[in-house]
């Protein structure tokens, strides 16, 4: 189970600040919260540029990213 | 050019339509500029008595209408608030003295490097200064906290209030205020002004364009998305001042400019660590505050006062040159950014986590 990161309610580009320190702890990967498709968009293209493949589930408000090595 | 198409089309659109803009009859290298005509919108709300500087700029309208437009048709649209409303209402101050000791917003920044305005340079590179300082703060776990969700009629007022200044433009009640010379008396025509607003704010929506996001995000990630279209609103509007023959490269007699490096350099600092903090340019917060972030609404509203209070105190520069005043409050307000960056940092950011390992980064 990889670690969960909540950026619900930051403002850019601090999702994208949290996934970095984030995978920086955990290279194999983490799942990051969004509540924004602008946050959705970052933190996909960051993590793509990274070098991680990015699975996104939506329950309608927020979104689950889940990014893998 | 693969998923940056859309950003570079957008930064391309926006070239094209500035350069329109000044063909049609607004100022020189001054197609667009958020900063000047929210400026010049508080001049024709009569919020401050520059005579020079008093126009309800329909393209400030249309950029906030289309991009509400498209918010709600891209489902983007979600009323939220609560993060830091007072310190955005105050470095929304800033950014616009900054900028109006430079004489222009990021985006006149590049318009007025591609009409030649090496003045512009300097900008550029207090700006960079600026960024970088912000880029520092967010390292150091700067944070205005998170947003809460907020009633959807609260994301309504917003756009709701850009067609009131649409109605008092187009109605022209006594207490409106018109410049009669200056730049505040060169304007394109009302419906064009308004449509090229709105298609800018359709496309600056959907692609998130950001002006002080396109530095910061090389500067932090090496993250080049952004920048694409800050280099495209440059390559287009260079190609049409060097065809419209307007191009003047040079330091001096640049319109609505002046030459003091110093000070160009400084204002926009102030502005570019502004933006950061805030986490996007003047056009940012002017699009995020119609897709119902009232946290960029409370920021408009004090790019809004900030604009009354540099007329009012004498802050803005002019075309002779920045004021006693103007250097004062520029200076006031880099101690200030740096006080507020300070206080906003957490010493150890803590990322929240749900799984086995708590982080302390």
């Amino acid at each position: 189970m990889f670690n969960k990161i909540d950026t619900r309610g930051r403002s850019c580009p601090e999702p994208v600040l949290l996934t970095q320190k984030a995978i920086g702890q955990n290279p194999e990967g983490v799942q990051v919260i969004v509540d924004n498709t602008t946050a959705r968009e970052n933190v996909t293209r960051f993590a793509k540029n990274s070098g991680y493949r990015v699975e996104i589930a939506g329950d309608g408000k927020d979104y689950i990213l889940t990014l893998r090595r | 050019m693969g998923s940056k198409k859309p950003i570079i089309l957008t930064g391309a659109l926006i070239g094209t339509l500035a350069v329109a803009l000044v063909k049609f009859g607004n100022p020189i290298n001054m197609g667009i500029c958020i900063v000047c005509f929210i400026r010049d919108t508080a001049g024709g709300l009569g919020l401050h008595r520059a005579g020079a500087v008093q126009y309800i700029r329909p393209e400030i309208i249309g950029i906030a209408l289309g991009a509400f437009l498209a918010a709600l048709r891209g489902g983007d649209f979600n009323a939220r608030g609560g993060s830091a409303p007072f310190t955005r209402f105050l470095v929304g101050i800033f950014v616009v003295i900054g900028s109006l000791m430079f004489l222009g917003c990021p985006l006149r920044m590049v318009l007025r490097l591609a009409g030649g305005d090496l003045n512009a340079l300097l900008g550029l590179l207090g700006f960079a200064a600026g960024i970088y300082g912000g880029v520092w703060f967010l390292n150091n776990g700067f944070t205005l906290k998170r947003t809460y969700s907020l009633p959807r009629t609260e994301g309504y007022l917003f756009p709701a209030l850009q067609l009131a200044f649409l109605g008092l433009l187009v109605a022209k009640p006594e207490f409106i205020f018109f410049s009669t010379e200056g730049p505040g008396a060169s304007y394109a025509p009302l419906i064009i002004s308004l449509a090229a607003g709105v298609i800018i704010g359709l496309a600056a929506q959907r692609t998130r364009l950001c002006m002080v996001g396109g530095l910061r995000d090389l500067i932090m990630f090496k993250d080049t998305h952004l920048i694409s279209g800050f280099l495209a609103i440059f390559v287009v509007a260079l190609t049409g001042s060097l065809l419209g023959g307007s191009f003047n490269l040079g330091l001096a007699d640049q319109p609505v400019a002046h030459a003091d490096g110093l000070w160009n350099f400084l204002g926009m600092m102030l502005a570019g660590l502004g933006s950061v903090l805030l986490g996007g340019c003047p056009l940012r917060q002017l699009i995020l505050g119609a897709e119902g972030n009232i946290d960029s609404v409370i920021t408009f509203m004090g790019m809004l006062v900030g604009a009354a209070f540099a007329h009012n105190f004498g802050l803005a520069a002019s075309a002779a040159g920045p004021t006693a005043n103007g250097r004062i409050a520029v200076l006031l307000g880099l101690v200030l950014l740096l006080a507020l960056g300070f206080f906003h940092s957490e010493r150890a950011m803590e990322v929240r986590m749900e799984g086995d390992v708590n982080l302390h980064v």
